[in-house]
């Protein structure tokens, strides 16, 4: 082997190191990437970022159509909540203004930070669901062993396409006393 | 890394006389691409009858409904751990330690182009399994969250216990590993070949490394990035896949399959250049379509990163993601059928043999066809709600790594053998190991799409009774494979104490001089070869391309 094969060969090996560097740069370049697909609408997503408080309009109230709201309540991993929705599920028309309770515990005796992230079934339904009030918009602080009552206000935009009859709306309590978002 | 390569340079003029170092630092210190091809063989042999182990842990537990003989935590220990140890352990090791063994040999290279780093990618790979193995023993058990490691169930203690961080820094460590032999295939490709030897005159099997190597580079780092934002989440409070931080667990999906995707085809593109260069030299005939099967290996390796979101079509997707990864991914078939119809075209009115190795390569021909058309059919995204995590996902691509990578690997063996020990193996024990292996692997895997299709889960240790039967079968199927590879292994051992006997020719197989490079080298192929480049390469394999 000639020198100049040795030269050559470290000189393509670091190219193709820098080349697998760039790469691991590239996976975390992903995350703001995937950040703006979804503001584009690339991909649709429920985030806190993303949740909106949209101003009460008055729509047309659509009578001829009820739509089944079903409510899931979880919690993630260990959070040492109790977590209910004032109802399982409830009809409603189109255009209509319902509120829903939801009752949270803190069971431990010590201050607790905790946010409620929601979910859509089908996925689709997010941008038809509009809330103006509600406990997902921000943290909650509770008190040693502290409920508190916590009201949703919603409606569904009339324009929601014909197939869709069930919605199905499920929040999960994150503990967040560690990592708050809250800066 | 240029002191390395200086390092050899100097002594590369007096390597020629003196053969491997005695003693066990032979192996632990040897620089030679034969010795590590050897290793990284040896140890992906090992690993695959590690990996079948925990296979037969699965089928033991699925032959029955109920729950017989682990808890339902191990049980999915084994499926993620069979699943790493198989991608990583056994068959990404057995294709470089073929690469290892045979590239030089085959482009007329005196050793790899960086034969030190060469030694230290496969001791990063032993620690890296060793690290991942270790998670067996530790309190709360191997990882079991899949071998996907999809948040948030990965984060979550009752999944995880203390294996996270140990599965974390063995991937990193195989990533490294992987890296850096990828990096040493394409060096050695690139500037190490026969001055004679053009692009286009490389043997397939060189080919389609070369691409592999590029989709190690451009992936391994991806997985390594996903893995480390999952430790981060998990220790140091980040929120890259954390909802309640603003992140997102679909996120990963995205990264994971990023690299994903590509990574089957680093698993299966090796395949295809051992198969191009099997069939030819059975069938006494060159290649069908050489330049073909080099633009299909490329369009494919090019597919592959601009596909991944079908393994996740019921993750949320607008209709034209959806639509847009549907269609991409059939477009897939396209260089695949390519690939399909040059090896039957090469087959075809050939003067066909059917020596084991020969017969392994038509089992794959036609396997990983049906494993093909399955992915086909998962394609189609509004059928896949169906299909997504059931065992038909499973049979699919068990169809294109079984009969298919680890098929080719075993006819790699047998074909190779001989030359690289000189000895002939035992043919009959290798037919009646095909035969044992052919049918065993549809009775494992055929009815596993009877039972996705019916809905049975993927990853559970129980099941409603009516997958009873079928479960019954592929468990029945699995044991009798899982058993046949022991011959596979009698045979390995016998071959390299002696095999058979007979002396083997330089060619071994019939004409095969006309088909490669490493045919011209004496049986058993010399401690060191090619010190001066060949002068001529034969061109055989690629006469209708010229």
């Amino acid at each position: 082997m000639s020198e100049s094969v040795g030269k050559k060969n470290a000189k393509l090996a670091k190219t193709l190191l820098v080349i697998a560097v760039a790469m691991f740069g590239f996976g975390y370049a992903l995350v703001p990437i995937y950040d703006v697909l979804c503001e584009w609408k690339w991909i649709e997503r429920d985030r806190p970022d993303d949740i909106k408080k949209v101003p009460e309009v008055a729509y047309e109230v659509d009578l001829s159509r009820e739509i089944t709201v079903e409510f899931i309540t979880m919690l993630n991993e260990s959070t040492p909540m109790e977590f209910r929705a004032e109802k399982k599920q409830i009809k409603v028309h189109p255009g209509e203004y319902n509120t829903v309770n939801f009752y949270a515990t803190n069971k431990t005796n010590k201050d607790l930070l905790a946010r409620a992230i929601p979910s859509f079934s089908p996925a689709v339904i997010s941008s038809y669901f509009e809330k103006i009030m509600c406990f997902c918009f921000d943290e909650q602080i509770f008190k040693p062993q502290e409920t508190k009552t916590l009201p949703m206000r919603f409606t569904i935009n009339p324009k929601l396409p014909k197939e869709y009859n069930t919605i199905t709306l499920s929040y999960t309590y994150f503990d967040n006393t560690e990592k708050s978002v809250k800066k | 890394m240029s002191a390395v390569v200086d390092e050899h340079d100097h002594h590369a003029d007096d390597h020629h006389d003196h053969g491997p170092a005695k003693g066990i630092l032979r192996w632990i210190v040897t620089t030679n691409h034969k010795d590590i091809g050897t290793m990284y063989l040896v140890f992906a042999l090992a690993m695959f009858f590690v990996g079948g182990a925990m296979a037969m842990v699965i089928r033991a537990e699925l032959f029955e409904p109920g729950l017989q003989f682990v808890d339902p935590a191990f049980f999915n220990s084994m499926t993620t751990m069979h699943a790493l140890v198989m991608v990583f352990g056994a068959v990404m090791p057995a294709f470089v330690g073929l690469a290892n063994w045979q590239i030089p040999l085959m482009i007329g290279a005196a050793d790899m182009a960086l034969p030190r780093m060469n030694n230290m990618s496969f001791w990063l790979l032993v620690a890296g399994v060793l690290l991942l193995a270790s998670t067996l023993f530790m309190e709360g058990g191997a990882p079991n969250g899949g071998w996907t490691l999809y948040p948030p169930l990965v984060l979550q203690p009752i999944t995880v216990g203390k294996a996270l961080p140990f599965a974390v820094f063995s991937v990193h460590l195989l990533g490294i590993s992987s890296i850096m032999g990828a990096i040493n295939i394409i060096a050695t490709i690139t500037n190490m070949r026969a001055p004679s030897m053009r692009m286009m005159d490389m043997p397939l099997f060189v080919w389609t490394w070369l691409i592999t190597g590029f989709l190690l580079i451009a992936v391994m780092p991806v997985f390594a990035g996903a893995v480390t934002m999952l430790l981060t989440d998990k220790f140091f409070h980040t929120s890259f896949f954390n909802a309640a931080g603003g992140g997102d667990p679909v996120l990963y999906e995205h990264i994971f399959w990023f690299f994903g995707h590509p990574e089957v085809y680093i698993m299966i593109l090796p395949t295809f250049g051992v198969a191009s260069t099997i069939i030819p030299i059975f069938a006494r005939k060159p290649l069908f379509g050489y330049a073909s099967m080099v633009w299909a290996t490329g369009a494919i390796a090019f597919l592959a990163f601009i596909v991944w979101a079908h393994h996740m079509f019921t993750a949320g997707m607008p209709l034209a993601g959806e639509l847009y990864f549907m269609y991409a991914t059939m477009i897939i078939a396209i260089p695949t059928g390519v690939k399909v119809f040059n090896w039957t075209a090469t087959m075809w009115d050939g003067a066909m043999t059917f020596e084991t190795p020969m017969l392994f390569s038509i089992a794959f021909v036609v396997l990983f066809t049906m494993g093909g058309f399955t992915g086909l059919m998962m394609s189609i995204a509004p059928s896949d709600f169906q299909y997504h995590d059931t065992y038909f996902i499973v049979a699919h691509f068990h169809y294109t790594l079984v009969p298919a990578s680890i098929f080719m690997l075993m006819a790699a063996g047998y074909f190779w053998l001989p030359k690289w020990t000189g000895h002939m193996y035992n043919e009959k024990i290798g037919q009646l190991h095909f035969w044992l292996s052919a049918i065993s692997v549809n009775i494992l895997f055929f009815p596993q799409h009877f039972l996705g299709l019916a809905g049975m889960p993927r990853r559970i240790p129980d099941y409603a009774v009516q997958f009873a039967d079928w479960n019954m079968i592929s468990s029945i199927g699995g044991f009798i494979f899982g058993a046949s590879q022991l011959l596979f292994l009698y045979i390995v051992i016998d071959t390299v104490r002696g095999g058979t006997g007979e002396k083997v020719t330089d060619e071994v197989w019939e004409d095969a001089a006309k088909h490669g490079l490493e045919w011209t080298l004496p049986s058993p192929v010399p401690y060191h070869t090619w010190t001066t480049p060949p002068a001529i390469v034969p061109t055989e394999h690629v006469l209708d391309s010229h």
